[in-house]
């Protein structure tokens, strides 16, 4: 099970927006088959750079609004954000390797 | 070193996987990283698998596949393969996570990836409103008019489950009818959301941020006209996933590994090939269950066939090496 903080609609400005943090945002949902294959890989992820991200989670079944807000339209969606905005989207699961590299800028 | 190591975690892996436990081969499964348990992780229910009369879930069919594989001894890898050298009598399988595993056999079922249309911006759009996984994406698209394009059973099932969240879902076919089986022929016919449009091929995406809609092409006149969309579903069919061993096996002219007769066997020996990569036709999960059978029983008969003391040397609790970082 995933240590991720869950982030809802009311609380995304504070937990994310507001952060001065990196924080990944994982947008899943119950019913994704992949958003449950990669989840573990982004725990993982988390883990090992816990000093430079922090690793959320919206559930869009739940929060409907955030996700029409940032119009996602495929989960998993995984957006960083640093100082309330996105630096980078990445769309659908991939393995880890391919994710570090992705982020590998804000990772480093 | 192991006696065999599966590669692909669908139907014809974990089928092969059972099989060769039961054997006591203690098989090693590659199930990769984010597709483990394959094409059937994104379907919802399965209704043409024997032995299930009311129907089951795709993802609680996998999980139920590789519930059956552990329980007899196979060891499961999560992770993706991303080198093979297949050629000597020690085949060497290389994982992302740098491990290098040996065997004397390999069962190569790593099913087939889905097609694209193959335009400029699907590209771009997929993920903002091109999507190949109704189930994953569909409930994005709740009260919006959305297209399907294809004609076979998984363009069907796609258009129907979609049904449940867009007010209006058209099939685009670039035929005058569909290859899909009755039951979901006639289940898309008389569902009053679902309009066809035969004849058509989908010649461009259009959308800036999202997709906004497509430009058709009629096959018969050759006249185009455009459509409003929201969303696009492409359901075209799938390619042999085989870029890890073009070079070392024979293929055949549709693209699929080529192997002796009825039995799984490839160009080289001691690798054996199952499900949709060897499949050009049929494609189901019962097939490609059945073509693991088919591997894992071949792979014993190769083995048993081996020098002893090659043998002796396949024991399943052999650590990996590691590359090098």
């Amino acid at each position: 099970m995933s240590t991720a903080k869950d982030v809802t609609d009311a609380s995304f400005q504070a937990d994310v927006l507001d952060s001065d943090k990196l924080v990944l945002v994982d947008f899943w949902a119950e019913w994704c088959g992949p958003c449950r294959a990669v989840g573990p890989i982004l725990d993982q992820i988390a883990a090992e750079h816990a000093d430079k991200i922090e690793l959320v989670k919206v559930n869009v079944d739940d929060n409907m609004a955030i996700a029409a807000k940032y119009q996602i339209t495929s989960i998993p969606a995984i957006k960083l954000f640093k100082g309330g905005e996105v630096v980078k989207s990445v769309i659908g699961a991939k393995p880890k390797p391919a994710l570090e590299a992705d982020f590998a800028e804000w990772l480093k | 070193m192991r006696q065999t190591i599966i590669i692909g975690s669908g139907p014809a892996g974990y089928t092969a996987a059972i099989y060769a436990a039961r054997a006591n081969l203690r098989p090693l499964l590659i199930a990769s990283s984010v597709e483990a348990g394959g094409e059937l992780m994104k379907t919802t229910e399965v209704e043409n698998y024997p032995g299930f009369p009311e129907g089951i879930m795709g993802p609680d069919l996998m999980a139920a596949f590789q519930a059956q594989a552990e329980r007899f001894g196979t060891e499961i890898v999560f992770d993706d393969v991303t080198s093979l050298d297949l050629a000597g009598d020690v085949k060497t399988v290389t994982l992302g996570n740098g491990d290098v595993h040996e065997a004397l056999s390999i069962i190569f079922a790593t099913g087939s990836a889905y097609r694209k249309l193959g335009l400029g911006d699907e590209e771009r759009l997929s993920g903002h409103g091109v999507s190949w996984c109704a189930t994953c994406d569909g409930f994005f698209f709740r009260n919006k008019t959305i297209a399907v394009v294809g004609g076979g059973d998984s363009a069907m099932e796609e258009a129907n489950f979609l049904t449940k969240f867009a007010d209006r879902v058209y099939v685009i076919h670039r035929s005058a009818s569909l290859r899909a089986s009755q039951t979901m022929q006639d289940r898309s016919v008389n569902n009053p959301k679902i309009e066809f449009l035969f004849n058509r091929t989908v010649e461009r995406i259009y959308g800036d941020a999202s997709v906004t809609g497509v430009g058709l092409r009629n096959t018969v006149d050759g006249s185009e006209s455009t459509l409003d969309l929201s969303g696009l579903f492409i359901a075209i069919g799938a390619d042999p996933r085989t870029h890890l061993v073009h070079g070392m096996l024979d293929f055949t002219a549709e693209g699929t590994i080529a192997v002796d007769g009825r039995s799984s066997r490839t160009s080289l020996p001691g690798v054996f090939a199952a499900g949709d990569v060897l499949d050009p036709t049929y494609r189901q999960a019962v097939t490609a269950a059945g073509s693991g059978t088919v591997a894992a029983l071949d792979a014993e008969h190769y083995l048993a066939s081996l020098p002893k003391d090659l043998l002796a040397k396949a024991t399943a609790d052999a650590e990996p090496a590691r590359v090098p970082a």
